[in-house]
């Protein structure tokens, strides 16, 4: 593949092998026993190999893996031991910590490496043209899908054996290794191997971080008595250190591969959507079940809404559609208001604003929010008739999470009247709310586990692989501009050519308005600065530019549409025309 | 669907006009659904009673807590303000005006408490001292402007019924122009001067005085900025002669932080009296935390304890909400949330928590049961068990016939009720002796005897006969006293059967006072022995009880004192023995006691990151799908796509590349897709791809990932650690 950056990489990753490889020496040392059991192994082993490089390679092989399968049986059996009972899962291997994986990963590869003598490489290297192309991947050595290649080449010998090990662990049916991907074969293999890794790694993960951990903080000899026992005492001192170990270095060793290099490497979001839609939900029965089984809690929610209760909802999967039903079955004859937190241009004022202008039918403005919020809570103290439900989706959404917003939302929904219900979604959602707003609110939880896609939650976001098509703001332009005049859209035009003229200059602020009436009368589109005061104020109105105060007072015109929209813009424009 | 907009985020639905006069009443929402429950609409009625009972006798519980509280902080004011109310020239008195009184208030870190507390005494302020009664929020307060905007905005609303509407407006107009000390002070002068002409509520129930004092109540000290209230107090000090200002400050934690907060020369400036939350006071001697902060929560356990309320909680549904006080959030008012929800979730519940009132008008109720109703009762767990231990001609009646069942029912409701009543009392008794014992076997809160007695018997205890060993031990007086609290106990109460135990209890009494001239001899007599006793520790108490067995053994002969003290330790015993039986022995003790405490701690104090967790790792835990079993720790390929994804990223490290990721997610995908071994489509490849998409922006969207620029195409992982 890319063998002279793998080259390069070289270097370092053979120091990084050899600090690992030291550390054990080290512990190995001074313990004086052999430990055996664990990862240390592996190196055990490795240095013997090192010691011996006439040792035969396939011997080594299955000697590793016969060790794995131990830490697997391990892995299995002292999670369960960890059970803190009162968490219907393991609640204690949540996020078990996974950093220290990364030593590991590369222990593993440091034994592996090392059981790959040089000699047999050079001898290996005129026969087999396969093994050519592995040698140095295995040196480069960090990534996974590299690491398991290294396997891979001995695959066909050692299948048999490797397999009852991890097959069991994801259920694969075996034929697939040989099915044709986008990828070559012996590529998609890799990744089978890789995702098998990953799952048997798991469950090793948290017991073989453990016993290293432990083999580093007690000094050898007494660890492999009860490794279990010393667990919990080391528990949460490892875990503090496994914290700071990990995101010390500032070296993060990961694959170097970049989406680019992938043929699919983004898609917009119309296309994501067409693609979804083709994939048929597995579970609908279940699905529907869980479902059903939340429906019939409307009539509770109802009624401790009623009794002064909040209710806020959690658990995995978007509690829209759950929140819409709910809003259908029930709220039909009642004012409410459906607030959508994951929409990016929400805040409070525009909820409290929504209040204000549609539910009271109040005329005017407030000079601040806090005033908003005061003369709603009088209005609704006042007159005990008004309800108002209150549908937030997602509370928790980075509009609504600030401190003010919660506050604000907190008084509203303390108020008796008004009925909250909301749901959260992020996983640190709860700690928005401190025991003051806590009581604010008044909450009920309810987990509303729906595994349904957040389909709509995270359309509007950047997505990290949706590429912003820039779609959306583009037609609107093109709908507004429509119903324009030609003067104004020759306004207009000249104001983007402007800005697209100085998109390189960072400093750029926008188009003093000075120079813009000036470049509109030469270009014949105003006669006096009334008129495109006039126009800019329609432009004001339908959100198509910003008006902004310099530092000299002066007011700069920006368009605040980014510039490749505006690009497409003009090239439809001269289509068009 | 009618709620998503890229324009718009908030929607509003306003339904018909017409359409929403008729609203539905709450006890409608009462009924489960489609099948109508027995008697929702009457249960919804007994539980809206109880409640408004339940929260009016809380409300008035921390009202007396108050105040004495109030009244001290009261005088305080009165007393301080005096100096300048006399206006007079004497030096000493013009150097005390240079120091603004201040009460420090310590309230405990219950700080969702203090709310309420401010609000009372706010009231009581305006009632008997001043109209003019200010509270401010740090977070209200980032500088000194807004300090003085809300101060100067509340001060005026404070008298707004006095001032004129005109006047109003003019205000609004000063307030956002001009908030200064000399602005204030002078409108104090003003308000002061004209206030007399002008006849006022307030003013006249404070009439006493010519120049009421500003009572300026900082609820949460803490958390100001010093500079803030450095600067605001230099200030006011400044102007204390012609605007009279007092400050209360709110404090969770300890007095010490007035000093932490401010230097020398500011807090020279102010005369600072403490005053502690009295109920907290008395048990100051006691050292532990938890004594000084549930005393409140005490007298509440109190008025459960009392049998004026038929609801009950059962053992760990009170063990729960303990906890979530005591090791949550110390809140009062959290607790009644949880009581009022226990309630709530019990007549929601229970078809048969009709029943669950006062007895006169259960008895009525259960003529009117229905049929239905009827059945409710039979498959009642402990009413089976109770037929089940009667005659057979007695059980066919009772499985039969309504009627007879019906008149069982208000007998065993009847039962119930005197089993109360007197469990009450007895345990009341039982902590009055456990209490006072040397490390406390059972508890020294009478609501930790309360759940041990709940949960089992409580003979069989270990911690009981250690008590009882104890309580072997006591000495005369001590034993005296403990026996008149009891007899008062048992005075107070008006219980049929249990009067003949007062008796007793008085009986022993007197023979204990006619022990006494000669008892003092045996004393002499037998040396000094007991009293060496009462003052050791519990292992030598121990160690010394065994000895005593052993001298009992020896020489059987007792002193008269000890045959008594004997009698009255079995005696109490026996009561014990009979009447704190644990509730789930009574027939039909699940009409009034609530005992679901797994769906109090689901609502009150859910983990929403385990649920997640659980979730994403063990999806079978809520997809009842048997293909979805698998073992610990792994999942199988035909999971949801974003337990897939969830399960490859816990393998990362901090950073994770999104290639890998993506390719490995696409193997266990298609390996999970194409089981027949056909080949792989371009398109199925592109599904795939989006499907990644989909599962890597939902992890993002739960918090698991974001994405970095510290490298290309790679995403950070956010969560580390146990949870």
């Amino acid at each position: 593949m890319n063998q002279l950056e793998l080259k390069e990489d070289k270097m370092l990753e053979v120091r990084f092998v050899g600090d690992d490889d030291v550390l054990n020496h080290i512990l190995d040392r001074e313990g004086g026993a052999k430990l055996k059991k664990e990862r240390t192994q592996l190196l055990v082993n490795a240095k013997k190999i090192i010691k011996k490089p006439e040792c035969d390679l396939e011997e080594d092989d299955q000697e590793v893996l016969k060790d794995q399968k131990y830490v697997e049986v391990l892995g299995r059996d002292i999670p369960e031991s960890l059970k803190n009972g009162s968490a219907a899962n393991g609640g204690n291997k949540v996020y078990s910590f996974q950093n220290r994986k990364h030593s590991e990963k590369l222990a593993k590869l440091a034994s592996e490496l090392a059981k790959t003598p040089r000699k047999s490489i050079s001898c290996n290297l005129k026969d087999d043209p396969e093994v050519t192309i592995n040698i140095p991947q295995s040196s480069k050595g960090h990534s996974p899908s590299d690491k398991v290649q290294l396997k891979n080449s001995d695959k066909s010998e050692f299948l048999s054996t490797k397999s009852s090990g991890l097959r069991k662990r994801l259920i694969v049916p075996s034929s697939h290794s040989d099915s044709e991907s986008e990828y070559s074969a012996s590529n998609s293999e890799d990744d089978e191997r890789v995702a098998q890794e990953y799952e048997e790694d798991s469950n090793e993960v948290v017991l073989s971080q453990k016993i290293q951990a432990q083999n580093r903080v007690v000094s050898a000899p007494v660890c492999k008595v009860t490794p279990s026992k010393k667990m919990k005492r080391n528990k949460t001192n490892d875990l503090v250190e496994e914290y700071f170990e990990a995101h010390s270095s500032s070296k993060v060793l990961t694959s170097d591969r970049t989406l680019q290099k992938l043929k699919r490497a983004k898609l917009d979001q119309q296309t994501l959507r067409n693609l979804l839609s083709k994939v048929s939900p597995s579970f609908s029965a279940e699905l529907r079940q869980l479902n059903q089984q939340h429906e019939q809690l409307f009539h509770k929610w109802m009624l401790q809404l009623h009794l002064g209760f909040n209710i806020v909802l959690y658990g995995l999967g978007s509690k829209r559609d759950l929140l819409e039903r709910f809003r259908t079955t029930m709220l039909q004859d009642s004012v409410h208001v459906v607030i959508n937190g994951f929409f990016p241009g929400i805040s409070v004022k525009s909820v409290l604003n929504s209040i204000t202008e549609e539910v009271l039918d109040h005329v005017g403005t407030f000079r601040s929010v806090l005033d908003q919020l005061d003369w709603i809570l009088n209005k609704f103290k006042e007159d005990s008739s008004l309800e108002l439900f209150l549908l937030i989706h997602n509370l928790d959404s980075q509009m609504l999470r600030g401190d003010k917003s919660q506050q604000i939302i907190g008084q509203l929904s303390s108020l008796r009247n008004i009925y909250l219900i909301a749901s959260i979604d992020h996983l640190n959602a709860p700690l928005m709310w401190d025991h003051a707003k806590q009581s604010l609110y008044n909450w009920l939880w309810y987990e509303t586990t729906t595994y349904s896609p957040y389909t709509e939650e995270t359309s509007y976001e950047n997505s990290l692989l949706v590429k912003q098509s820039g779609s959306l703001p583009l037609s609107s332009l093109i709908h507004v501009i429509r119903s324009l005049t030609p003067n104004a859209r020759g306004i207009f035009r000249l104001l983007i050519k402007y800005q697209l003229d100085n998109q390189d200059n960072p400093s750029y602020i926008g188009l003093s308005f000075q120079d813009f009436y000036q470049q509109c009368r030469e270009a014949f589109l105003v006669n006096s600065d009334l008129t495109l005061r006039a126009q800019l104020t329609e432009f004001r109105d339908h959100k198509l530019i910003r008006t902004k105060k310099g530092t000299d007072g002066v007011e700069y015109l920006l368009i605040p549409v980014d510039n490749g929209t505006l690009t497409d813009f003009l090239e439809k424009e001269e289509e068009e025309s | 669907m009618a709620t998503s907009s890229v324009s718009k985020g908030c929607f509003v639905f306003k339904p018909n006009f017409k359409k929403r006069k008729i609203s539905v009443p709450i006890e409608d929402y009462f009924n489960t659904g489609k099948n109508v429950s027995e008697d929702s609409k009457l249960r919804f009625e007994t539980y809206q009673l109880i409640w408004q009972k339940m929260k009016s006798e809380t409300e008035q519980l921390q009202e007396e807590l108050n105040k004495n509280l109030f009244d001290s902080l009261i005088e305080f004011l009165q007393k301080s303000h005096s100096g300048f109310q006399k206006n007079s020239t004497d030096w000493s008195c013009q150097i005390r005006l240079r120091e603004i009184p201040t009460a420090a208030l310590v309230l405990g870190v219950n700080v969702t408490d203090h709310d309420l507390t401010f609000r009372s005494l706010t009231e009581a302020l305006q009632k008997n001292v001043t109209p003019y009664v200010v509270s401010l929020q740090a977070k209200d307060c980032p500088d000194m402007k807004h300090f003085l905007q809300k101060l100067i905005s509340q001060l005026m609303d404070c008298c707004v019924d006095v001032e004129s509407r005109e006047e109003e407006s003019m205000q609004a107009t000063q307030k956002k122009t001009y908030c200064s000390m000399g602005f204030l002070s002078s409108w104090y002068m003003n308000v002061t001067q004209t206030g007399p002409k002008v006849p006022s509520r307030k003013r006249t129930s404070s009439g006493q005085w010519q120049s009421p004092p500003v009572v300026l109540i900082l609820k949460d000290m803490e958390s100001f900025t010093t500079k803030v209230l450095q600067d605001f107090i230099i200030i006011s000090s400044q102007h204390l002669h012609e605007f009279p200002l007092i400050l209360i400050f709110g404090i969770a934690t300890s007095p010490v932080v007035i000093h932490r907060l401010l230097p020398h020369a500011v807090s020279s400036l102010l005369c600072i009296e403490l005053f502690q939350s009295l109920s907290c006071k008395e048990h100051l001697t006691t050292v532990l935390d938890k004594c000084v902060l549930s005393p409140s929560l005490f007298y509440i356990f109190q008025l459960l304890l009392t049998t004026q309320f038929p609801f009950k909680l059962s053992e760990k549904v009170l063990q729960a909400l303990t906890n979530i006080f005591l090791y949550h959030d110390f809140s009062i008012q959290n607790f009644i949330k949880g009581l009022q929800l226990s309630l709530l979730e019990h007549f929601y519940s229970q078809p048969l928590s009709v029943l669950c009132c006062n007895l006169p008008e259960a008895k009525r109720r259960i003529s009117f049961l229905s049929d239905n109703q009827c059945e409710n009762i039979r498959r009642l767990p402990s009413f089976r068990r109770y037929v089940e231990n009667q005659a057979s001609e007695k059980q066919v009646a009772l499985l039969t016939n309504e009627r007879f069942l019906k008149e069982e029912t208000q007998s065993l409701l009847e039962n119930l009720h005197v089993y109360h009543t007197n469990y009450f009392l007895v345990l009341r008794c039982l902590h009055k002796f456990t209490s006072s014992l040397p490390k406390y076997p059972l508890g020294r809160q009478i609501r930790e005897l309360y759940c041990t007695c709940l949960e089992k018997n409580i003979w069989d205890s270990e911690e009981y006969t250690s008590a009882l060993q104890l309580l072997r031990m006591l000495a005369k007086d001590e034993l005296m006293i403990i026996l008149q609290k009891c007899f008062s106990v048992f005075k107070s109460s008006s219980g049929k059967q249990l009067g003949s135990t007062a008796k007793r209890i008085e009986e022993f009494l007197t023979q204990f006072q006619s022990l006494d001239a000669e008892a003092k001899e045996e004393e002499d007599a037998s040396g000094s022995q007991p009293k060496g006793l009462q003052k050791t520790d519990l292992y030598h108490l121990q160690k010394s009880l065994l000895e005593m067995k052993e001298l009992r053994r020896t020489s059987k002969k007792q002193t008269r004192f000890e045959v008594l003290r004997e009698k009255v330790v079995n005696f109490i015993d026996s009561l014990v023995r009979e009447y704190l039986l644990p509730p789930e022995t009574q027939p039909l003790h699940e009409v009034v006691y609530f005992s679901a405490a797994h769906t109090l701690r689901e609502h009150l104090n859910a983990a929403p990151r385990i649920a997640l967790h659980t979730a994403l790792n063990n999806p079978y835990y809520y997809l009842k799908n048997e293909a979805l079993k698998s073992e610990e720790g792994c999942i199988p390929n035909i999971a949801p796509d974003i337990c897939i994804a969830y399960k490859l990223h816990l393998e990362c490290s901090r950073l994770i590349n999104l290639v890998d990721w993506s390719e490995a997610f696409a193997t266990v995908v298609t390996a999970a897709e194409t089981n027949a071994g056909s080949t792989v489509s371009e398109e199925m490849n592109e599904i795939i791809h989006a499907r990644f998409i989909r599962a890597v922006s939902e992890l993002e969207l739960l918090g698991f990932i974001k994405p970095t620029k510290q490298k290309t195409d790679h995403v950070a992982r956010l969560t580390w650690g146990g949870c």
